[in-house]
């Protein structure tokens, strides 16, 4: 783990792996030192936000340390099931990077257990990895993005999946879709997935 | 229930409070009033808490319908602020002061002349539907409540416990017009940054862009250069903070507002310190910005 400075009330922890940043997050986050306001995981950090009147930079540096994290299990969080039609429209690309046929790329990606890594591009995006050593192979973005994707797409960029939780504008590559709402203010809590959440797909026609 | 109306809401007037902190891990920045001292002072001017709901209008030009009664305060950026009344008389509103609605009246601000961001507060704050625990406008994830319209009608809270402090004068400076000097401490990815280009934050005269809003406040000028064997590589995304100085692969750089993204790709080069962040929200298109390392504890 190195410590890097972030300004005046913040240190940006950094990993070697991602499941290493994840389990850091889950660990401080558990019991988080008096002044640690909040944790903000990253593909390899954790963000460290603390209030300076209770605990100093320096203090905080020395909890994060001594409390340093090893275990590279991925935290077990809760587990939800996201049901799919697999028409999107650029499952042929996802195909040619997997080195499969167009068919097969639904399969693939159901078999896989994701787990959200951390929270990005908009309220309630997780980025999702397979839990796991084996990652499939990275998707390249879009060399243009589409102006609007839908609510519910499902989309690979990188080695990452995302759903898509409000229409907007996106460069992924896009597989399918579900009518699962992953983004809703009036709910508790709004987003269906939370850094840590474990996220399985399954195959519906449409 | 007495309700405010609204007249006219200028370019842009949003109800904050002081945000929801804390809702990262759902990708929400914490939001909330840009110029936290101007909403925090605001509604102590009429005995309201810090928590209380107000109105933030960008550039001036509100216009608003305040029942007898009702107790305001003005504050954050200057323009000419008027009480119209009914019988047609016309009576200056001073900035930082309590002043108290007599019978039906319009409160009008005018353009802004120092400044960019004014802060309307009314005794019993702005009382509209929380969303997640907080009544401020994120501009970014389109949560909480609606930017004013004209004919809206906001419900104006119960009076606080606490009575409008008996206070005549509160004297504090007009937002500067002139350089406004930001403190910064280095930022996590300084070392992606050629050590020129800490010196040229550091020393060179940067210019407030218009295209700058909640999200972030863009600062035109020299191009602060990456190390060789770092140009075009993405960095992987990481956790970003109100004041983070984001730096895009032209080199420009961005001081991340209030409405922030929670996490992005672009390298932080520095981190404005907390105590310039109000700074920021009164930045106006085209004013001029020195970047300076701020010492001691924070």
């Amino acid at each position: 783990m190195r410590v890097l400075p972030y300004g005046d009330r913040a240190l940006l922890a950094e990993f070697d792996s991602l499941e290493l940043a994840l389990g850091a997050h889950a660990a401080w986050s558990a019991a988080p030192a008096p002044g640690v306001i909040e944790l903000v995981p990253g593909a390899r950090t954790v963000l460290v936000r603390i209030d300076p009147e209770v605990i100093g930079l320096g203090h905080a540096e020395y909890w994060l340390r001594e409390h340093g994290v090893t275990a590279l299990d991925l935290p077990a969080g809760d587990t939800i099931t996201l049901p799919v039609i697999y028409d999107g429209d650029d499952l042929d690309v996802v195909a040619a990077a997997w080195g499969c046929s167009v068919d097969a790329v639904a399969q693939r990606h159901a078999e896989v257990e994701w787990v959200c890594a951390f929270i990005g591009f908009t309220a309630g995006f997780g980025y999702l990895v397979p839990v796991g050593a084996a990652r499939l192979p990275a998707v390249p973005r879009r060399a243009t993005s589409r102006s609007r994707v839908p609510a519910g797409s499902i989309a690979l960029a990188a080695d990452y999946c995302g759903v898509y939780p409000r229409a907007s504008a996106g460069g992924w590559q896009l597989i399918g879709r579900t009518d699962a709402v992953l983004w809703d203010a009036e709910r508790d809590p709004p987003a269906l997935v939370a850094p840590g959440t474990r996220v399985r797909f399954t195959e519906v026609q449409a | 229930m007495s309700v405010v109306r609204v007249i006219e809401p200028g370019a842009l007037t949003l109800v904050h409070d002081l945000g929801r902190p804390g809702l990262a891990r759902w990708g929400l920045s914490a939001s909330g009033a840009f110029d936290r001292a101007a909403h925090r002072l605001a509604n102590r001017l009429v005995g309201n808490p810090d928590t209380a709901a107000a109105l933030e209008c960008l550039l001036g030009g509100l216009r608003l319908g305040l029942p007898a009664g009702t107790w305001f305060a003005v504050t954050g950026a200057r323009g000419e602020t008027a009480l119209l009344g009914a019988d047609g008389r016309r009576l200056r509103v001073e900035p930082h002061t309590a002043v108290l609605v007599e019978a039906d009246a319009e409160l009008q601000l005018g353009p802004v002349t120092h400044g960019l961001r004014t802060t309307v507060a009314l005794r019993g704050g702005i009382e509209v539907d929380p969303v997640l625990g907080s009544r401020s406008r994120d501009t970014l994830a389109a949560l909480g409540p609606e930017p004013l319209r004209a004919g809206d009608e906001l419900p104006i809270g119960p009076a606080p416990a606490t009575p409008v402090p008996a206070a005549d004068l509160v004297p504090i400076d007009a937002p500067a017009d002139g350089v406004v000097e930001l403190g910064v401490r280095p930022g996590p990815r300084l070392d992606w940054f050629t050590d020129d280009a800490w010196r040229v934050l550091l020393s060179s005269e940067w210019v407030t862009s218009a295209r700058s809003d909640r999200t972030g406040v863009r600062l035109e000028g020299a191009a602060l250069e990456r190390r060789a064997h770092l140009a075009g590589v993405e960095l992987a995304s990481e956790g970003m903070l109100w004041g983070s100085i984001q730096v895009s692969p032209d080199g420009a750089p961005t001081v991340l507002g209030p409405d922030h993204p929670v996490t992005g790709g672009y390298p932080v080069i520095a981190v404005v310190v907390d105590g310039s962040l109000d700074l920021l929200a009164q930045l106006r298109p085209g004013q001029r910005v020195r970047v300076r390392l701020a010492t001691g504890r924070y």
